[in-house]
């Protein structure tokens, strides 16, 4: 057989988006992954800052004073956001992997409903929890004195 | 012949032919279409009346073969029962090959990754009594629960719209993908199978269902009700399970042939076929 001459068509990155119409769900893969991301990167900084106090006392105080500064609180308040939000996400994902809210197999009767109609109440709610959390802590970060 | 209800709509169609283009690029034709045309018909409209150089996958026309898999207005469907008024907007249907797979020419996607892939994951019943299996005595003996476990996902017609929709699968091309999991998870929950250890060794490793993170975006567009994201799930469920040696399918001995005791007559009510018409027939 001849060798046909083919195109590439894989999405990459761009398929983690969507065209803008699809699943809440899969906006919310995207989510999780991107805050992942997010805490993994703040673990290592925070090892980073951290271990300068190994260097000395004045290493350190030099390291509080500039992690003191407020952007530095609005990111570590995003850090937080982003905890809370892959927490709550994170626990639906376990019990969905665990096929506990997927729902059992049925068959296929117009108009489908799948396991992402089973699991979606939840997902409602791990939200709202998230949200909740992500408020409280914005109280407790800028609006309470440390 | 114009039919009353007949409004004009721009198919914006991704076009790539090897032999001439360095890449794909979208060619615009206007097709007057009246209510209930599927798209389908739309590209026939094309191929027949503007270009008759237009490509495209199709066999069966009702949703049956899987051949016409591809992405409409942004979402991967089939062709043929995807009415263009349902999804048009603002009269402008955007017709393109089905993305995550290479395009061999115009709307002709190559599937062959995810035949390979569905093949790999051995896609078919596994027992030792071969004889039986080849020359069988009787029906195997399953019960409608059974049945039940995994009868969603035989609906499947491999028209390859959930690897086209799945995330994972749009960044890593060595992840199966929903099709091919799916599948593996139907012969794998199938009472009359015997090979779980077999199957185990495959999907408890690269090949497994562990870079699915339910997107779900598979089940949202299957056009068959399949639900693969359920079926990725379950199967990972029995995977932890039988990690934690707690799960059943371990220990299951797959069905055999109907006991004689549970044999049955034919139920009661149920009327004699006609008479044949061919001869011999029977
Ligand atoms: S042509 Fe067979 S599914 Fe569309």
């Amino acid at each position: 057989m001849p060798e046909v001459k083919r195109y590439p068509n894989r999405l990459g990155i761009k398929g983690w988006f969507g065209g803008g119409r699809w699943g809440v769900e899969r906006y919310l893969y995207t989510l999780h992954r991107l805050t992942g991301l997010g805490l993994l990167t703040y673990f290592l900084m925070h090892i980073v800052v951290t271990s300068r106090r190994a260097l000395g006392a004045e290493s350190w105080t030099a390291a509080m004073a500039t992690v003191g500064a407020p952007i530095f609180k609005v990111g570590e308040y995003l850090v937080f956001v982003a905890f809370a939000f892959h927490a709550f996400n994170g626990l639906r994902l376990v019990l969905v992997e665990l096929g506990v809210l997927t729902g059992r197999p049925e068959e296929p009767v117009y108009p489908y409903e799948s396991s992402l109609d089973v699991q979606r109440p939840f997902m409602v709610v791990m939200m709202i929890a998230a949200a909740v959390v992500m408020l409280l802590g914005g109280y407790e970060f800028f609006f309470m004195a440390h | 012949m114009a039919n009353e209800g007949t409004t004009n709509v721009i198919f914006r169609v991704r076009r790539y032919d090897p032999d001439r283009d360095a890449a794909p690029y979208y060619q615009d034709f206007t097709v007057p279409v009246p209510p209930g045309m599927v798209v389908l018909e739309g590209l026939w409209y094309i191929k027949e009346h503007m270009d008759a150089t237009l490509s495209w996958r199709v066999s069966c026309r009702m949703g049956v073969c899987g051949s016409c898999g591809m992405l409409i207005n942004g979402s991967p469907t089939l062709a043929c029962n995807t009415q263009i008024h349902d999804v048009a907007r603002d009269g402008l249907l955007m017709v393109a090959p089905l993305p995550n797979f290479d395009i061999i020419r115009d709307l002709v996607p190559d599937l062959g990754p995810l035949f390979d892939r569905h093949s790999h994951l051995m896609p078919f019943i596994v027992r030792e009594d071969h004889d039986e299996m080849q020359e069988p005595s009787d029906q195997y003996w399953q019960s409608a629960d059974d049945l039940l476990e995994y009868l969603q996902f035989t609906y499947c017609i491999k028209c390859g719209c959930c690897m086209a929709a799945c995330p994972t699968f749009a960044t890593d091309p060595t992840y199966s993908g929903p099709q091919p999991l799916a599948q593996a998870y139907r012969y794998m929950i199938d009472s009359r199978d015997g090979a779980f250890e077999e199957r185990k060794a495959i999907l408890a490793g690269e090949a497994g269902p562990w870079r699915c993170h339910y997107a779900g975006e598979c089940s949202a567009v299957c056009p068959k009700g399949v639900d693969p994201a359920r079926a990725i799930q379950l199967m990972k469920r029995e995977l932890v399970l039988d990690y934690l040696r707690l799960g059943k399918l371990r220990r299951r001995k797959p069905a055999g042939v109907l006991p004689p005791e549970k044999k049955r007559g034919r139920r009661e009510g149920i009327p004699e076929h006609p008479p044949f018409t061919v001869e011999g027939a029977g």
